[in-house]
């Protein structure tokens, strides 16, 4: 049987003007358990916090229950009241007799009536209250960060910059990603390989961070602070630490005609090949699939030309096995195929291409040296149309595109124009736009610098269909404003392609427990107030793989994200919510019902032994929860059909005591 | 928007089983359209059109014919919305409006002449009610 | 002997996240509900056991009402979502039982929406008394 205090606030006028409180501590005197009663002016006052502490002393007290404000207010107040008396901080109970009764009721009868029935129903529930203590789990201090690209490059910047050691894992032989084929940046027009280097550079000199490239995350088990996570470094026939990225074995190697994937297919590179000058690890790696030494076993220019006898035909795949403390997402995005526009006439005409391989085109390391020319012919363009909104904003049903905006269309597209006007006058350039989004800082400004001061034609309609004729293009398209169709000739069409998250997150994300939506972006724990964490504690998420972003954004929200993940790392234990779930495993009948409501994964399954009533021992399935994971929801319990899980602080033998208190 | 073109408005969206509010003003139909230059409204014009209630102007329209029902705007519209299927609708209630109220089985005795011949009024019958 | 005026007995389970605070914000503003309601704090409307709303009717409560999050915005992401299901078909078989729909209700109430707790809670409860009081599921051996 508890010994219980019950205390009842004033709060001034606030409860007592409404609420007699000498006749609540009076009739909950005699409530069972109770064994004193009191009130006072201000509870929450230092005065009011000693009564408390005296109280539990004098009388011996093992439950409080404080008759105040909400508990949203002062329940953290009085459970450290309850921990400086030696009481166990979760025997705190608060009757909220301020928000929910004196203050909406305007009769003393009435407002005193209920803050007895809800000081009865604290009292009830304090009965069946349990000391709590909160679970501690140690903390890897190691950060993961999978995927190589501007996300991931500054949130591992970022937490290698307050001490921690940070691994990323990028699938390609280079890390860099996307932002590494762009040529120009919106709005300011910098230039990205001149401020994304620098950092590429950064990263592989900093000695708290590794890089794994060409390497792939096959397996995560553990949770919170413990991941042991298994990686996948793929073979790629050099050996990395003898490579000194000279470049010989490129030049030398026989193989010419594999397409350059860094170009979008639009030139060629070896079977051996770095991907770009600035690639970091500067390494070059061997493409199985068209290599003849690997292939047939004919060739080896490479090994023979390489001072440095780095190349090994006999590479295998390599696993490495490592803990963490911290998972970050940072899969990064693709354009989408274009193969079902069968309108856009994209498979058909090598002139119709999309914006990333027009940031290529005019990228001065891209195929044409910066030369905007047309990849068909490779003669200058006079008539360039773009095209917004490909595979954007679709309906669901239409199967083809993606039903969300792409977010970076309108931006790049106007880069695109102005830039083309800007270097080329003589250019006609057309835009074909649904709307402008531009809402960011100078966004706007830019896009309407395109328009006034470089002279590009923004015409609001879609262009329906694209065919070729002999050297050029003709593009009919409607002019909405005008309510006319107009017929263009152009010399190349560039299609604005919407981007989808990279293919790899789904499989990710299966392992890491984390939840995804229904197209493949990775969902956050709160979308406005935990915009950079996945409800799967421990697992944090950077840049495109959430949602389409710009590369300001992008690099605000790896940021964010490192942030989070210092945070964490900064811990060196973790200290949980109590009040989580826990399974009677005499009970459980290992349904899984419980594991499949659970949105943090933190339930799982074991084999036990258990001893029968008839001495023999038998092995059965249950539930076990790991409290570094749960977060206290209380979904389990209700979908357990044998009753072996309940939520610890809100057992449902107390919210019963509490629903019978109330219907007394 | 007045009753008799709200009732309207809901018979073309039902028989055609498209959802105007779809649509979210890209052109795409319009810009496809190898009808485009006959007609006097262009596919994404019946879409709003339809969507405000302003139907009489279109019942009236020689554009209805010019429709090829070649659906290229089905095919190619973003939002799913299907612009050919409206055109088809409103073709369709402007021939179901044909013979409206002209005559009826009932009105028949009353406008019966002795010296009429029957198959003069079976053939009008069937004029004025299709 | 004194006649007693009726009045009906509701138990409203709140979410710790939003209806709570949305009840607490209610007080805030001094907006009145009838004291007739009797709130109980859970951590999300997805820990209502359906058992719960049994017990509180078989005690001779006239209405329950389960406040949460609006749906997307539960703060265990999917918590809500349960409880309308569940509830759904709850209540469905409470009125094949005889305890009519308008005394049970589920309703999304956000931490900022405490005008919309008040007048739920009014409605709510006008709604209850109007239908009097509950005599279908009360327990006779809890009968005093």
């Amino acid at each position: 049987m508890q010994r219980i205090g019950v205390f009842v606030c004033w709060c001034g006028s606030n409860i007592a003007g409404t609420v007699d409180v000498q006749a609540v501590s009076e009739a909950l005197k005699s409530e069972p358990g109770v064994v004193f009663s009191a009130n006072y002016q201000y509870m929450c006052s230092q005065a009011g916090q000693n009564m408390i502490i005296e109280a539990v002393k004098k009388h011996k007290l093992t439950g409080i229950v404080v008759c105040s404000c909400s508990p949203r207010m002062h329940e953290a107040t009085f459970r450290k009241t309850a921990a400086a008396a030696g009481l166990n901080p979760y025997m705190v109970e608060i009757a909220n007799i301020r928000e929910q009764c004196s203050w909406v009721h305007k009769d003393m009868a009435t407002g005193t009536e209920k803050a007895i029935i809800l000081g009865k129903a604290a009292i009830a529930k304090v009965n069946l209250n349990t000391p709590l203590t909160p679970g501690e789990s140690p903390v890897t201090k190691r950060a993961l960060v999978i995927g190589g690209g501007i996300a991931g490059i500054q949130t591992a910047l970022d937490i290698a910059d307050a001490g921690f050691e940070v691994d990323i894992v990028e699938k390609k032989p280079t890390i860099g990603g996307k932002m590494a084929q762009l040529d120009k940046t919106f709005p300011t027009l910098d230039c990205a390989a001149c401020i994304l280097t620098p950092k590429m550079v950064d990263v592989a000199q900093n000695d708290k961070i590794r890089i794994f490239s060409y390497s792939e995350v096959t397996e995560v088990k553990g949770f919170v602070g413990n991941f042991d996570v298994k990686i996948k470094k793929k073979a790629r026939f050099v050996n990395e630490s003898l490579c000194t990225g000279c470049g010989a074995c490129t030049e030398k190697c026989p193989m010419k005609k594999v397409p350059n994937e860094f170009n979008l297919g639009m030139d060629n590179r070896r079977a051996i090949y770095i991907p770009f000058a600035q690639a970091v690890p500067k390494v070059a790696t061997i493409d199985p699939d068209y290599c003849n030494m690997l292939k047939n076993g004919k060739c080896g220019v490479c090994a023979k030309v390489c001072t440095a006898g780095a190349i090994d035909y006999t590479q295998k795949d390599e696993f490495i096995e490592e803990k963490y403390g911290a998972i970050v997402v940072a899969t990064g995005f693709n354009p989408i195929s274009m193969d079902k526009f069968d309108e856009f006439a994209y498979n058909q005409s090598k002139d119709v291409i999309t914006s990333l391989e027009f940031e290529r085109l005019t990228n001065a390391a891209g195929p044409t040296a910066g030369k905007l020319l047309r990849p068909s012919d490779g003669k200058h363009p006079h008539t360039i149309v773009f095209v917004q909104c490909v595979g954007s904003r679709c309906d669901s049903c239409a199967e083809k595109g993606k039903e969300y905006c792409s977010k970076i269309c309108c931006m790049y597209t106007a880069k695109h124009a102005m830039l083309t006007r800007d270097k080329y006058p003589d250019t006609d350039v057309y835009v074909f736009y649904i709307d402008v989004r531009t809402p960011g800082k100078s966004f706007d400004e830019f896009y309407r610098r395109a328009v006034e001061e470089y002279g590009v034609h923004y015409i609001k309609g879609m262009v329906g269909k694209v065919s070729p004729e002999g050297d050029k293009l003709k593009v009919q398209a409607s002019d909405l404003l005008n309510n006319k169709q107009l017929h263009i000739d152009a010399d190349l069409v560039v299609l604005a392609a919407a981007i989808e998250p990279d293919k790899s997150a789904r499989p990710l994300a299966t392992m890491l427990t984390a939840s995804m939506d229904t197209n493949d972006f990775f969902t956050e724990a709160h979308p406005k107030l935990r915009p950079v964490e996945s409800p799967t504690a421990g697992v944090f998420l950077s840049g495109t793989c959430q949602g389409p972003k710009d590369i300001p954004e992008t690099v605000s929200q790896a940021s964010a994200a490192a942030a989070k993940v210092i945070g964490l790392l900064a811990k060196d234990k973790l200290t949980g919510n109590p009040c989580i779930a826990s399974s009677d495993e005499l009970m459980c009948n290992g349904c899984s019902s419980c594991e499949r409501v659970c949105a943090y994964g933190a339930i799982t399954y074991v084999d036990k032994e258990f001893r029968m009533p008839d001495r023999t021992t038998a092995i059965r399935r249950v539930a076990q929860v790991n409290p570094a994971v749960c977060q206290g929801c209380g979904a389990c319990t209700v979908a357990c059909p044998s009753g072996a899980m309940d939520l610890r602080g809100f057992a449902s033998n107390q919210i019963i005591a509490e629903v019978d208190a109330i219907c007394k | 928007m007045n009753k008799a073109n709200e009732n309207l408005r809901e018979e073309i969206i039902r028989m055609s089983g498209v959802n105007p509010k779809k649509c979210m003003r890209c052109g795409k139909c319009s810009a496809t359209c190898p009808a485009f230059d006959e007609m006097e409204y262009h596919p994404h014009q019946f879409v709003n059109m339809v969507e405000s209630g302003d139907i009489e102007p279109l019942l009236n329209s020689d554009s209805l014919y010019k429709c090829l029902s070649c659906f290229a705007c089905i095919e190619r519209c973003p939002r799913s919305v299907e612009p050919a299927k409206l055109v088809e609708a409103v073709r369709l209630s402007v021939i179901r409006r044909q013979g409206e109220n002209h005559l009826t089985a009932n009105d028949i005795p009353a406008l019966i002449d002795d010296e009429m011949p029957q198959q003069a009024i079976v053939s009008a019958f069937r004029k004025y009610t299709k | 002997m004194q006649v007693k005026e009726y009045k009906p007995l509701i138990v409203a389970f709140c979410c710790n996240w939003c209806s709570y605070a949305g009840a607490d914000l209610a007080g805030n503003n001094r907006l009145n509900y009838p004291a007739d309601v009797k709130i109980i704090r859970v951590p999300c409307s997805c820990r209502v056991n359906p058992m719960f709303v049994l017990r509180a009717f078989q005690r001779g409560a006239d209405g329950v009402i389960i406040c949460g999050c609006h749906p997307g915005d539960c703060h265990y992401t999917s918590g809500n979502y349960f409880t309308r299901r569940r509830m759904a078909l709850l209540f469905s078989m409470l009125d094949y039982l005889g305890i009519e729909k308008e005394r049970t209700r589920v309703e999304w109430v956000s931490a900022a929406e405490g005008a919309k707790f008040a007048a739920t809670m009014n409605d709510f409860a006008e709604k209850v008394a109007a239908l009097g009081e509950n005599k279908r599921l009360e327990d006779l051996r809890c009968k005093r």
